[in-house]
């Protein structure tokens, strides 16, 4: 599904991502751990089209397809979604009008017809019911005065009304409760399926406790230094980055 | 000065300030009248004898007010240039197809009452031309001591539209008046007049709107006077041509706990001057006057505003929005003074604008002069761009960048589109917008 060979980037002058090669294929959950300033939320940014990298080397196939040529909303209707770290506030837009007007753009690069009001409240409620979402969360501003616990939930359900092929989940657990934590963990698992990727990017392995990945990578300073099972995970929380 | 938030192009010029913007017409000092003065007696021809002696009075106060210049402070940064060089005529009687009225309508076409095109009023109002309604409000509101444009206005003063709401008289349905301008071939000028009166504890919803094609001037005068207890929802939509000239006087006084709310929408026009200036006149009336302007191309729109605390106890809320897109020009002036007298006033005034290009170019001043020691009075002016982090969360969620951009300017300009109250000009804009 994701193939990612050589990718070098950087930010301003400074060389973030030295050269990262991985593969992913459908059905599989891939962990990506490594330091503060290893490169994981510049790899995220970079499959999803945040303008602030550059590339400077290295090709991403997304089905066959080059990803880094594409608009990131043309990345979005071929099927990448980016949980964000910090979702973005929008006052003056309801969810609603927001995520119509996003599963609509989804739909039509896809070739398929746009949702009616009718029926995109239809498949809307039907998410919320199994993401147990509070009932008036259609009709709040994008983000506006949601708690960090909130916020990252709603990640999660933009992801279940968009159903995208790949999922990259930029340190959702960040900042959350043990709690919080479970609730967007629960989330996430509903989303699994045979046919949809994960990239997990997170900091600490508790986030893996609840979300089990198929591979874990460690990367460091640009560059995936150690690749294992989920049992990686519980390693580097006993021993720590420095203890590779 | 609160919060000033300075990017793009964006000028926070503060009171006093003699920095000299560049690139305007500064030479304008002794400009010519004739351009309109040399219509009059063509007018007198056709018009109505019921505002002859008005006419007169206002030609003399014409000649004797200087026009505005950009070296004075009032007019700083709007050259009124084009409109003494383009050659206007009066315009001529044209019929036009309109689509049937859906409400209380009157309708005005090249400046003339059409009782075609207009539809009845709602009971107990007391509604239609000027030129057939003894109404002794008319030019006792609008001040045409300081203002020429105000006299050119009532120098031709002869039709325009009249409401009388009579005491305890309560409108559900909004009243709309809509001035056209069909100018053929040749630029044409009129000068449209509103007078609304609302009685005593009378209630009111009207909607101003202006259209037209071609190149034009529509000079238009509103006067509003607000009894005491009465409640006025007045909205404007400027929806002139792009190549049309708009310089509109809409002033408002309120007797005591008076209501009035004014949304001035300013859509349209390639030259485009909003005056609102509310005076209060009773104790405990409330005002709320905001404003949305929408400009692109080479659009240049001057929204300058005057509230007047003239008496104690009263409340103004103002909020003015603005959306600049390629080399569109936007002036806001926020004049809010507070009478010696005028303690416990609750003055809040904000100007928030959106430049969507790095040639757009915007001019923000609040000006308060606060003479009463008990009294709360604020403002704030912030001028900003797209935030690139919104942009990017919604293209990451499939939506289109030029989409996403109107979706983020929908998203800046809903709080005044919400405050409508009207639904079917909250629809207007959102399809404007989006």
């Amino acid at each position: 599904m994701l193939t990612i060979h050589n990718l070098h980037a950087k930010v301003a002058d400074k060389d973030i991502l030295r050269g990262i090669n991985l593969t992913v294929n459908p059905g599989e959950v891939h962990a990506i751990m490594g330091p503060n300033g290893s490169g994981k939320s510049t790899l995220a940014g970079v499959l999803t089209g945040r303008d602030a990298y550059s590339v400077t080397d290295g090709e991403v196939l997304f089905e066959g397809k080059n990803l880094l040529d594409m608009a990131p909303e043309e990345r979005a209707g071929e099927g990448v979604f980016l949980a964000f770290q910090y979702p973005v506030e929008i006052p003056g837009v309801s969810n609603s009008y927001f995520l119509r007007a996003s599963v609509n753009a989804v739909r039509k690069h896809r070739g398929e017809p746009e949702l009616d009001a009718a029926s995109f409240l239809k498949v809307v409620k039907q998410k919320m019911k199994v993401l147990h979402m509070p009932e008036d969360l259609l009709k709040r501003p994008v983000n506006e005065g949601f708690s960090g616990g909130e916020k990252k939930r709603n990640e999660i359900f933009q992801m279940a009304v968009l159903e995208p092929k790949l999922c990259i989940l930029d340190e959702t657990d960040s900042g959350l409760d043990i709690d919080a934590m479970k609730a967007v963990a629960d989330g996430v698992n509903a989303l699994r399926s045979k046919d949809r990727a994960m990239i997990v990017i997170t900091h600490y392995q508790r986030l893996l406790d609840h979300i089990v990945p198929d591979f874990v990578h460690v990367l460091s300073q640009g560059r995936i230094v150690k690749t294992g099972g989920k049992g990686l995970a519980l390693e580097l929380e006993a021993h720590g980055y420095s203890g590779n | 000065m609160s919060a000033a938030n300075l990017r793009g192009h964006g000028r926070h010029y503060p009171e006093g300030s003699l920095r000299s913007p560049a690139g305007l017409e500064d030479n304008l000092i002794d400009m010519d009248k004739t351009n309109f003065t040399n219509l009059f007696a063509a007018f007198d021809r056709e018009a109505s004898s019921r505002y002859c002696a008005l006419r007169q009075t206002a030609r003399e106060r014409f000649a004797a007010l200087p026009l505005p210049t950009t070296r004075g402070e009032d007019w700083r940064f709007t050259s009124i240039a084009p409109l003494l060089e383009t050659p206007f005529d009066l315009p001529a009687a044209v019929s036009v197809p309109l689509p049937p009225a859906v409400g209380p309508r009157l309708v005005f076409v090249n400046g003339r009452y059409a009782k075609g095109l207009s539809s009845p009023m709602p009971n107990g109002v007391r509604a239609g031309s000027l030129a057939d309604i003894d109404a002794i409000q008319i030019s006792q509101i609008a001040s045409e001591t300081d203002s020429p444009f105000t006299a050119l206005n009532s120098s031709f003063l002869s039709d325009g539209a009249c409401i009388i709401v009579p005491d305890g008289v309560v409108v559900e349905t909004p009243i709309e008046i809509l001035f056209m301008s069909r100018p053929n071939g040749k630029p044409i000028v009129t000068h449209p007049r509103v007078l609304l009166v609302a009685g005593k504890n009378a209630q009111a919803t009207v909607i101003e709107r202006y259209l037209g094609d071609g190149v034009y001037f529509t000079n238009a005068v509103t006067e509003i006077a607000v009894g005491e207890g009465a409640v006025v929802d007045h909205v404007k939509v400027q929806s002139e041509s792009d190549t049309a000239y708009h310089i509109a006087n809409t002033q408002i006084v309120m007797a005591a706990k008076a209501n009035f709310t004014s949304h001035n929408l300013s859509l349209g026009g390639a030259l485009v001057r909003n005056e609102v200036r509310v005076r209060f006149d009773g104790e405990h009336a409330e005002a709320t006057v905001n404003g949305l302007y929408l400009a692109k191309g080479k659009q240049h729109v001057d929204n300058f505003t005057v509230i007047d605390h003239a008496k104690p106890n009263c409340a103004s809320h103002e909020i003015y929005k603005g959306v600049l897109a390629d080399r569109a020009h936007g002036v806001f002036n926020g004049k809010i003074f507070v009478r010696k007298d005028a303690q416990k006033t609750d003055a809040k005034q904000t100007n928030k604008v959106l430049l969507l290009s790095d040639d757009a170019t915007i001019n923000t001043k609040p000006q308060l002069e606060i003479f009463a020691d008990d009294v709360k009075c604020t403002h704030g002016a912030t001028i900003g761009q797209l935030a690139a982090t919104q942009l990017f969360y919604l293209r990451s969620r499939g939506i289109p960048l030029e989409q996403a951009r109107r979706l983020l300017t929908f998203a800046f300009a809903n709080d005044i589109v919400n405050r409508v109250k009207i639904e079917s000009i909250r629809a207007e804009l959102e399809e404007r917008i989006v």
